[in-house]
């Protein structure tokens, strides 16, 4: 039994926020097949990475009784199924292969779209929604026995040496006409919560060797006088720590820097603030309140000179990041929230500071929109350009990552998760909650 | 020594103006007559690129008899058909590209003017004619130099041979060079392509231009072609543009490329060619996905090959392989104790300055029974594409995976005065210590002059200078190397300890 701390008092509107954004998960579901659509743009595929969050949005919609219990264990279950009926195999039209997934699925019958690859990270994402349904729903009766019973399969179904392709880096992709892609993680990022997963496994574990590889990309970097492990792009920061507790535990590489994960996601933030303050890119807005830059939609792929005659390149979807770009302009409030943990008060007046002077940035559905004030869009609309649709691998850390703050759900589920555990201290880690066992 | 193949790189040499006739005239006059040979040499240098020219002028300034051959030019790669033409071009492509930029300094709006190629090439070959006189056959036989002309090829252990004279030596330098590998891509040897020793040749400028290969010469010419008004298409089979190079470097550089108009293709193969109407068409293949783009040339950058055939290596004891070339000690020796190797055909580090530096090193080692090892040299090197990318000593993967816990401190060009006035933001100073010290182990800057300023690393390093003396070198301002001294900064501000600022505060206060 998971026992949480009684939870705060939270803001009001962080509850609303939180209750809109689980809304959006359950418009985005296919009730047939429980597949999660990957925008909200009309015709959008499945996005398997959107419904692992989805699946754990709905763990924190019972909690909070934003739907109830037994819908969402309905929901839950009915993916599930799907993802161990779906086909696996080499052909390309499959839905997985080796336990893994197409990063995009047909919403209607769950086959591979746009040709996808197999995606490690993405599959990642995935199956820690679909751990936490299955520490969740912890019931005897209804559909909860069923929901464990398929999160151990689909877990241990995944072949995780496999995607390493005889290497000790897990590969992001691979495709049946191409085979694997021909580059591994590398470099601090969220694909942790990956080679944690990879190493827990009971049935296809990674190598320990796998993570010390991964770890030796690493790049320590004292950037504005900060100093942190360094990743570009916001949510590499964050995705991890959607699932797992990094407060206090440490691995071989965080005990050599005497840090941890969770301070370094907070330097992390405090650097995406700096550079937001010194704006080297003179964009619209940006300021110690007004910050958030990582991978998402923007205006498209244009070039404008803005004032000062200085040509700017804009992008459509891509992974920005400070503090060498790309950069655009493009701001992500819903990046900033999902700093929430980790760094509250900068994060709570970067929220005020957007509601107030870009109410544009709250969607009518109450959604956090991303937008870029120094985007001309030629007919004087202020600001200039505002996302049309949202991501559900944007709006999944809104909901997770308030609810980590005020009441650390997921991160106590995940803490009774044996492939969390197991990953973890094969990974090295030790200390706090984890206890100083390194088996 | 540059050998293209069956090619002779002379009769490639167009369009063999007057410039290219002064450059023929210096570095393979038509009127030459080899010398007598000598009875015995302390030194035979086989090729007369950067590392032969260096080791022959610097073993004859000291007193040695030294002999150069030489079967194509003097000057080799460097100075023909690399390092000094392609700088020239890139500087007539910065420049258009400036003059684009006027609206952002000036006010004014941008010239129009379309860059002329044909002028650009002509600058080129002027350019590259005038700096010929410092390795012409001329001034290396004014030295005391015997410049030999032809094949070389050993007879034995002790004996080159050269259009029938044979040259005994006590000591003799294999400094042969390199040439572009030929990629095994379908169709392209019947399309025809342009390798580095022959992309210099042109005089008009083609209309499309498909560049395979994202090393420094893909980079760096997809760049000045673009900019020189040309349609550049870059194929690079890797993810990321200069391997080996930092991530943030490669991402940066990609970013730039894509500025000046270049279609960028990471991660993508180019699978055959075919000609047809005056056109190639190209088939590329990026993971499953295949597009077919249409070209009137092709540059290949794709590698280099060592020159080793046709040297008798086996008759001299030397040992090699087609792919690394010659094989030598840490001091530059072969296996023939005779003989050493210097420059690309030695190197897997492939730059002029280091066929100099191991051409310093022969000369100690074979001359004056000197120990000096090419392990202990640091390196700089430079990407000349804009932002120029320059590397000094370790990277951080290399360090980690050796066991040496590395800090790095990183300066946003952006963050630095002269920068920021001369519109010349992009870029960083990245330069990494050994965690808990201030010692340098390596160090990347991307900058629009960072091969400038690669070199205040490389002296520190050498000098064994830590991070803390850095930051006490009086540094002009404004100059962009600041951004070295305030990386040197940044280092002494982790030294301030909580407890040490708690007792200043207290001297301070209490002195009040």
């Amino acid at each position: 039994m998971i026992r949480l701390r009684e939870p705060p008092p939270i803001l009001e509107d962080l509850e609303t926020l939180q209750r809109d954004t689980v809304g959006y998960f359950l418009r985005a579901a296919n009730p047939g097949n429980g597949l999660i659509a990957d925008s909200s743009r009309q015709g959008s595929p499945c996005s398997i990475a959107a419904t692992g969050l989805g699946l754990a949005a709905y763990v924190v919609g019972a909690e909070r009784g934003f739907l109830p219990r037994r819908e969402a264990a309905a929901r839950t279950l009915t993916a599930l199924r799907f993802f161990r009926d779906s086909p696996q195999s080499e052909d390309p039209d499959a839905t997985g292969h080796r336990g893994f997934y197409y990063h995009f699925l047909d919403m209607q019958t769950g086959r591979r779209m746009w040709q996808s690859e197999l995606s490690t990270i993405d599959t990642a994402i995935l199956i820690a929604g679909v751990l936490t349904s299955g520490m969740y729903f912890s019931a005897a009766a209804d559909d909860e026995p069923e929901i464990r019973e398929l999160a151990g399969f689909l877990y241990e179904r995944i072949d995780w040496p496999w995607a390493a392709a005889g290497g000790l880096l897990v590969r992001m992709g691979w495709k049946p006409e191409a085979g694997f892609q021909s580059y591994g993680w590398e470099g601090y990022s969220e694909a942790l919560l990956l080679y944690i997963l990879g190493l827990g496994s009971p049935t296809h574990p990674l190598p320990a060797e796998s993570y010390a590889a991964w770890t030796a990309t690493y790049q320590w970097e004292n950037l504005y006088d900060i100093e942190f492990l360094f990743a570009s792009p916001l949510f590499m920061h964050q995705l991890s720590h959607v699932w797992i507790d990094f407060r206090g535990i440490q691995d071989a590489f965080m005990r050599e820097k005497r840090s941890d994960y969770f301070e370094n996601s907070r330097q992390a933030t405090a650097v995406q603030q700096q550079y937001a303050m010194r704006n080297p890119l003179r964009f619209k807005g940006y300021g110690e309140y007004c910050w958030g830059v990582t991978a998402g939609l923007g205006p498209g792929f244009s070039q404008q000179r803005l004032e000062g005659g200085i040509e700017r390149q804009f992008y459509g979807y891509v992974a920005r990041g400070v503090p060498f770009g790309p950069d655009d302009g493009t701001l992500a409030p819903w990046a900033a929230l999902a700093s929430l943990p980790f760094a509250p008060e900068p994060v709570l007046a970067a929220l005020r500071h957007f509601r107030e002077a870009y109410p544009a940035s709250l969607s009518k559905e109450g959604l956090l929109t991303s937008f870029n004030p120094s985007f001309d869009p030629g007919d004087g609309t202020d600001p200039g350009w505002v996302s049309p649709e949202h991501l559900g691998v944007d709006q999944g850390p809104v909901v997770l990552m308030i609810e980590n703050h005020h009441t650390g759900l997921l991160w106590h589920l995940m803490r009774e998760c044996p492939a969390i555990v197991t990953g973890l201290r094969r990974a090295g880690f030790r200390h706090g909650w984890l206890g100083s066992s390194s088996r | 020594m540059n050998k293209t193949d069956s090619t002779d790189s002379r009769a490639a040499l167009l369009p063999n103006d007057a410039y290219d006739s002064e450059l023929l005239a210096n570095t393979r006059p038509t009127d030459w007559t080899n010398p007598q040979p000598a009875p015995s040499y302390n030194l035979v240098v086989i090729g007369a690129g950067t590392a032969g020219l260096v080791a022959a002028a610097g073993a004859a300034a000291l007193g040695a008899k030294v002999a150069l051959v030489e079967r194509n030019l003097l000057g080799g790669d460097c100075l023909n058909f690399g390092c000094v033409p392609s700088k020239a071009l890139l500087r007539a492509a910065r420049f258009h590209t400036d003059l684009r930029h006027a609206p952002r300094f000036a006010g004014s709006a941008p010239v129009p003017s379309e860059p002329d190629f044909a002028a650009a090439m002509e600058r080129m070959r002027r350019l590259r004619a005038h700096i010929s006189r410092n390795d012409s056959a001329q001034r290396f036989r004014a030295m005391g130099v015997d410049v030999f002309l032809g094949e070389a090829a050993f007879a034995d252990r002790r004996t080159v041979e050269v259009g029938g004279a044979s040259l005994r030596f006590q000591k003799a330098v294999i400094a042969t060079g390199t040439h572009a590998t030929r990629p095994a891509i379908e169709g392209l040897e019947a399309a025809g392509y342009l390798t580095n020793e022959t992309v210099f040749n042109l005089t008009t400028r083609p209309r499309r231009l498909l560049v395979i290969g994202g090393g420094p010469l893909g980079c760096e010419l997809s760049q000045a072609f673009a900019r020189l008004g040309c349609e550049v298409i870059i194929a690079n089979r890797e993810r990321y543009f200069l391997p080996g190079e930092e991530r943030d470097a490669a991402e940066i550089l990609a970013d730039a490329l894509r500025r000046d108009g270049i279609e960028v293709r990471l991660n993508t193969e180019v699978v055959c060619v075919s000609h047809r109407d005056g056109e190639k068409h190209v088939r590329l293949v990026n993971d499953s996905q295949e597009a077919t783009v249409v070209v009137d040339e092709i540059l290949v950058g794709a590698g280099r090959v060592p020159n080793v055939e046709g040297l008798n290596l086996e008759a001299a004891g030397v040992e090699y392989d087609h792919e690394d070339g010659v094989r030598v000690n840490d001091y530059m020796q072969t296996r023939n104790r005779h003989i050493y190797a210097a420059g690309d055909v030695a190197l897997e580090r492939k730059y002029t300055h280091t066929a100099d530096a191991t051409a310093r090193i022969v000369i100690q080692n074979a001359l004056f029974w000197g120990r000096k090892k090419l392990s202990s040299l640091t390196i700089p090197w430079c990407t000349y594409t804009d932002p120029e990318i320059a590397h000094v000593g370790r990277y951080v993967k290399e360090s980690r995976q050796r066991g040496f816990p590395l800090k790095t401190f990183t300066v946003p060009m952006s963050d630095v005065d002269r920068a920021v006035l001369d519109g010349e933001e992009e870029g960083f100073v990245k330069i990494h210590v050994r965690d808990g010290t201030d010692k340098i182990l390596g160090a990347t800057i991307v900058a629009r002059h960072a091969g400038e300023m690669i070199n205040e690393i490389s002296l520190a390093m050498v000098a064994g200078i830590g991070l803390k003396t850095v930051s006490q070198v009086i540094h002009s301002y404004p100059t962009q190397a600041e951004a070295i001294r305030k990386a040197g900064d940044a280092y002494n501000r982790t030294r301030l300890s909580p407890l040490l600022k708690a007792l200043s505060r207290r001297w301070l206060a209490w002195s009040r």
